[in-house]
């Protein structure tokens, strides 16, 4: 194996907060050693990183590929790419495929359908139910020796209490991390849009923040009772911050996330019936991003996602309310999240502690963090290289992207999953 | 002529000079659909389509008799009916028919924002005759132009709106449009049919008739639009109509000259007391009708107004 030395870096290291000049050495895929001065040694390949930020790669917590089922829109290969090029190092799938990733053998072949055809690293989210119904646990114990590291239902919430009880329960004894969408469906039923002046100006049946307050409420009720493992997908509302607060004061194993989209965008960019920006859960008010955003800085908020969701234009070409959800964000998530940077909302090693550290943190992954022995997964990129997003350069496969003409700045220079470096521009 | 839009979406878009512009030109179809002659030749020669996907008889007729008094070809399409039903896609409906060549289609649908999408994917102009819970722009103007006419003015008027504001287009459009013209409106009925936000929309707010109308020179009500309720907004008809149906007991609160109007169709006994409903020297609901003509015409001359004269732009260039 050989050794890689990227010297002239900026060193981004979410855990311990370092932010300053260094090179890394890399070899046997690991990073064998880094250094702010001094000479850092021969190596058989050099990469000048010409005074660039050099951090650890993005683990994308709840990536959407279309595999099995809809590979038009999205396939391992094309996901890949996305991800390489975004500076996403693993990608976290989600279950809620067709079928849904709720048998051992169905995550076989989405696992070898990864390792044949990605060139980053996957792991697997299972479904907690079968078919993503809400009515029995699927084989929680199989699907973790399979390799599962979490298990969800998505967005489908599980709406009767004692079944998910018993799945926490059952999953708490092995260890098993349950990632939910906290949200209480019989509120949000047909909404499209965030109640208030917004969706009423537009006559979109819209939901109240309230829904996914009520939501963690009884998740975090559940977790109290059975002693789960607990991981929200996305806390989009300020509503829901306090409760948060108050379960991880109250010691519950309790994290959450939050999606790229609900960090950088509103409700009032949906302006003109913009399906696009049709999101689950449905964009917020500015109040409640800008809360969002502070959670973030404090730590309440563990991970950002970007929640890629590949939807064909057929699917979005369509009345608002008819139009399907989601936002493809694999090569979108790091130049939006660089702009809460830019505007001086957070620090470099912060947002890296959100992006990398927080998902590791949370699956129990070596990566996503600089230190000496964990896997050389790194993104090297130019935090200030402004650029128009054109939807039709994206390597995914389906193109529904939000940011669609607006100005960026950040471009991924390299990304290296495993020492092997994936993506050069 | 201050009326310079492609397409009539929506209210929300229009400056108020537009919205006189479109009156006065009302006014004038007023007075040609009063005459024996009702013909006139604004649309000679082009072809509108009325494409509805929701159910109407009156908006459709009025459209049609519209347009036909202004010589245009009329072609009216049940899409409830067509090859929505087999699949087709709103988008692929709309360039199917823009291949025709069509002038002015006029659009109904159930979705909020589907007229916009459909006047995205055509070079025609487009009218919209109802969108979903969004907008309603030629009941508004008809509105505007009954209230002008019986009122004198379409300013500094205290307005009343009353009823299912939730679910109703009307309504939306109605509060732009008379917020335009520097109205003070106010927004009455019960919470659970009051959209979330509204009060933002620089409207007041009651959930009393007698507080709401106290003054009123014009009341507005609403449908009890009992087919988009998907639960309980209202304990009962019986209930809604004691507490919110407009009756002469509540009427006495509003000003002594105040006008009764409703967009119809009427529930009678639910929203408004058939009294009422029926009394002439408050009632100019019948008028509104007759306005709905004009209105529509005028609106379908200066669109086709605009649509000549961008084609004759783009000829020349």
């Amino acid at each position: 194996m050989t050794t890689t030395l990227i010297t002239n870096a900026r060193l981004i290291d979410p855990e311990t907060g370092r932010d300053a000049p260094g090179w890394l050495r890399i070899k046997d895929g690991l990073i064998a050693e880094t250094g702010t001065s001094g000479d850092p040694g021969p190596a058989e390949r050099l990469v000048d990183a010409g005074g660039h930020c050099l951090a650890p790669g993005i683990i994308d917590l709840g990536v959407k590929v279309c595999e099995p089922g809809e590979r038009h829109k999205e396939s391992y290969a094309s996901a890949g790419r996305a991800a390489a090029a975004g500076g996403v190092t693993t990608m976290v799938v989600r279950p809620d495929t067709q079928p849904a990733i709720d048998t051992p053998e169905v995550l076989e072949f989405a696992l070898r359908r990864a390792a044949a055809d990605s060139a980053v690293n996957v792991l697997a989210i299972a479904a907690l139910t079968k078919g993503r119904e809400g009515r029995e646990m699927t084989e929680i114990g199989f699907l973790r020796d399979a390799g599962a590291v979490a298990f969800s239902d998505g967005d489908a919430v599980c709406t009767n209490a004692k079944v998910l009880a018993r799945a926490m329960t059952y999953a708490s004894s092995l260890g098993a991390l349950i990632i939910a969408h906290p949200q209480d469906p019989s509120l949000s039923a047909g909404a499209a849009v965030t109640s208030g002046k917004f969706a009423t100006l537009k006559g979109l049946p819209g939901v109240s923040p309230m829904a996914e307050r009520m939501g963690l409420d009884r998740d975090i009720a559940l977790i109290e009772m059975t002693g789960a493992r607990y991981h929200a997908d996305q806390i989009t509302t300020a509503r829901a911050l306090p409760a948060l607060a108050r379960a991880k004061a109250n010691g519950l194993d309790i994290t959450a996330g939050t999606s790229i989209h609900h960090l950088t965008l509103n409700s009032l960019d949906v302006g003109d019936y913009r399906t696009f920006f049709k999101v689950k859960p449905p964009l917020r008010d500015e109040d409640d991003r800008m809360a969002l955003i502070e959670a973030l800085s404090s730590g309440l908020i563990d991970t950002i996602s970007s929640m890629h969701t590949p939807q064909d234009e057929e699917s979005k070409r369509l009345p608002y309310e008819e139009a399907a959800s989601g936002a493809v964000g694999l090569e979108t998530l790091l130049p939006a999240a660089l702009r809460l940077f830019h505007s001086g909302q957070i620090t470099l090693p912060r947002l890296f502690g959100a992006l990398s550290f927080g998902p590791a943190k949370r699956l129990g992954l070596p990566a996503g963090r600089l230190a000496k022995g964990a896997p050389a997964d790194l993104v090297l990129f130019d935090p200030g290289a402004p650029f128009v997003l054109d939807r039709f350069k994206l390597k995914s496969k389906s193109k529904n992207t939000p940011f669609d003409g607006a100005r960026m700045q950040g471009r991924v220079l390299g990304t290296w999953v495993g020492g092997t470096r994936v993506h050069a521009p | 002529m201050s009326f310079t839009a492609k397409h009539l979406l929506g209210i929300e878009t229009l400056p108020p000079a537009a919205i006189t512009a479109l009156l006065d030109r009302a006014d004038h179809y007023v007075d040609l659909s009063r005459s024996d002659n009702k013909h006139g030749d604004a649309l000679a020669g082009l072809t509108q389509i009325n494409m509805f996907f929701e159910n109407s008889t009156r908006t459709q007729a009025s459209f049609e008799l519209a347009g036909k008094r202004l010589g245009a070809d009329v072609m009216n399409m049940a899409m409830q009916a067509s090859s929505i039903k087999k699949g087709e896609t709103l988008i692929d409906t709309a360039v199917t028919l823009n291949a025709m060549h069509p002038d002015l289609i006029v659009v109904r649908h159930p979705q909020s924002g589907a007229v916009d999408l459909l006047a995205q994917k055509v070079n025609c102009a487009i009218l919209n005759a109802g969108d979903g819970k969004h907008e309603h722009p030629t009941q508004a103007l008809l509105d505007a132009l009954t209230i002008r006419r019986n009122k004198g003015r379409l300013h500094r008027l205290n307005i009343a709106i009353c009823g299912d504001i939730a679910h109703s287009r009307v309504a939306r459009s109605n509060i732009m449009l008379l917020g335009k013209m520097e109205n003070r409106v106010r927004l009455v009925g019960p919470p659970t049919l009051m959209p979330s936000g509204v009060a933002e929309l620089g409207v007041e707010v009651y959930d009393d008739m007698a507080q709401g109308l106290e003054g009123c020179d014009v009341v507005m009500m609403l449908r009890l639009q009992r087919e988009r309720m998907d639960g309980g907004f209202i304990p009962s008809e019986r209930e809604y109509f004691h507490r919110y149906g407009l009756d002469a007991d509540k009427l006495s609160h509003a000003a002594p000259d105040a006008i009764v109007m409703h967009p119809g169709p009427m529930n009678r006994g639910v929203e408004i007391d058939g009294a009422i409903a029926d009394d002439p020297r408050v009632s100019v609901i019948q008028e509104q009708v007759e306005m709905g003509v004009a209105v529509r015409m005028a609106a379908m001359d200066l669109l086709a107004q605009n649509l000549r004269a961008a084609r004759a732009a783009q000829g020349a260039a």
